[in-house]
């Protein structure tokens, strides 16, 4: 898969998208086939503050739990709550419909320390 | 990869569930040659085995397998194992991989027999083919009647023209086979084995499914269910213990247990609440901590988050609420009776 340009993405494998001083989070392409079938997801409520690089929630696979960190900070707006009952469209689209959570941005500079999608794809060594 | 006792292993290889769901409704197949085999020959072999494990080794007849424990003098486990008779003088037993020189040298130690105990697990691959058309799949490649092979019996043949033991277990709670093969052979027969079952839409597995599987069939996993510090009849296993065949290690232990009363006992649980259940979590019962699970995850066959955990005996019957914690939150689950998977015979 191609990781979008329009993503921001983190060494611990979220991305987020950014529209002025809102964004959407997600996690990546690379963490999902990582994790395999993904059949939990433990979400922050709309109205949590979250912190650049905290853990902010976690994704479980049929074989393990993995932390999820928040990218930027700010407070979430909106939660994907379609993932409750269907975990595995994180699998099948970790860009799109399976995004986390929105959030609205606290300190947008936080953007700049983020990879391009080509920095990204380097990290993982994925081609 | 994973590395799992120093073996490369795979923990998935097209998906946890698609694997497990393989198993349960067609065939898959496993490379478990990490596991470990040791051999005990000679005319007092049977006195051996009899004595270091648990199970009546003395009532198996010639091509029969079982399913044991060998246990330490204070009757906890030093693993779970299968004793197969091969012959009145030659017993093969199969351990895990993690507890091979562990049991080898607890069975030397306790031979005071003049038995042969070999260390054999460099001599066999082993690769289990399991699912409704794991016989259907494996026919192909040898010439042994395997609807002739009764479950946990096994006859020694060849596949796909090279000597192999077959045996008719697994670890999934679906019938198949477990064949053991020298190792220069197994990738051939891998690959054989999944031409063969093609047609049936057989699936490689790794060590992802395989728990799944196992746990939904109620197995033991040793370092989860079992370990050093549990005995049979805690882990609800009395069925492999037989006070009458005479003495065997870990017998007297358990006798007094077993007057004195078992205090904890492993039971089956399912979440009602949002969340999975993992290995190490506490259980909590009436808001206070009672026990630990010992094994949790989601199981793709019920589609329901499932566990296995230790409670005080009293709390350990079906249809309980307890509390699991999950990440610092009490999560509501009820205890179920076991196994939480049966196959329809």
């Amino acid at each position: 898969m191609s990781y979008p340009t329009d993503l921001k993405y983190t060494r611990e494998h979220e991305w987020v998208r950014a529209n002025g001083a809102s964004g959407v989070v997600g996690i990546t392409d690379h963490a999902q086939k990582e994790l395999g079938d993904i059949v939990y997801v433990d979400l922050p409520k709309v109205g949590a503050k979250v912190e650049k690089g905290k853990t902010m929630g976690s994704v479980e696979s049929v074989k393990a739990v993995s932390d999820v960190y928040a990218p930027v900070s700010g407070e979430v707006t909106e939660v994907n709550d379609a993932l409750a009952n269907a975990p595995e469209k994180l699998n099948q689209d970790p860009h799109g419909g399976g995004w986390l959570v929105k959030i609205a941005l606290s300190a947008p500079d936080e953007l700049s320390d983020l990879l391009s999608a080509e920095d990204y794809q380097k990290y993982t060594g994925e081609e | 990869m994973v590395d799992f006792g120093g073996w490369d292993m795979p923990v998935q290889y097209s998906g946890i569930i698609e694997e497990h769901n393989a198993v349960r409704r067609a065939v898959g197949l496993f490379d478990v040659s990490h596991m470990g085999e040791i051999e005990v020959r000679g005319p007092e072999a049977l006195a051996a085995v009899n004595y270091v494990s648990t199970n009546a080794a003395d009532r198996l007849t010639t091509g029969q397998a079982q399913y044991s424990g060998l246990l330490y003098d204070h009757g906890g486990f030093v693993d779970d194992i299968l004793v197969h008779k091969v012959a009145d003088d030659h017993y093969f037993i199969c351990v895990n991989a993690s507890n091979q020189e562990k049991d080898y040298d607890h069975i030397r130690a306790m031979n005071r027999w003049d038995a042969d105990v070999q260390f054999a697990s460099d001599r066999y691959a082993q690769l289990a083919v399991q699912g409704p058309k794991a016989l259907a799949t494996l026919q192909k490649l040898t010439a042994v009647d395997l609807a002739g092979i009764r479950y946990y019996h096994f006859t020694d043949g060849e596949v796909a023209g090279t000597a192999a033991r077959i045996a008719r277990t697994g670890y999934t709670g679906e019938d198949g086979f477990e064949i053991y093969i020298a190792p220069g052979e197994a990738p051939r027969i891998w690959g054989e084995l999944l031409e063969a079952g093609r047609e049936f839409g057989i699936r490689p597995c790794g060590l992802g499914a395989r728990n799944t599987l196992r746990l939904e069939a109620k197995m033991a996993l040793y370092g989860h269910e079992i370990d050093a510090t549990i005995t049979p009849l805690e882990a609800d296993l009395s069925w492999i213990v037989k006070f009458d065949k005479g003495d065997f290690a870990g017998r007297d232990a358990l006798l007094a247990q077993k007057q004195k009363g078992v205090t904890r006992r492993l039971a089956g649980f399912e979440m009602t609440g949002r969340g999975i259940a993992r290995d190490g979590y506490e259980v909590w019962v009436d808001g206070a901590p009672a026990g630990w699970v010992t094994s949790g995850g989601p199981s793709p066959t019920l589609g329901k988050n499932i566990g296995l955990c230790y409670l005080p005996v009293d709390r350990a019957q079906p249809g309980l609420a307890i509390q699991i914690i999950i990440r610092n939150q009490p999560v509501e689950a009820v205890t179920v009776p076991t196994p939480f998977y049966k196959r329809s015979k």
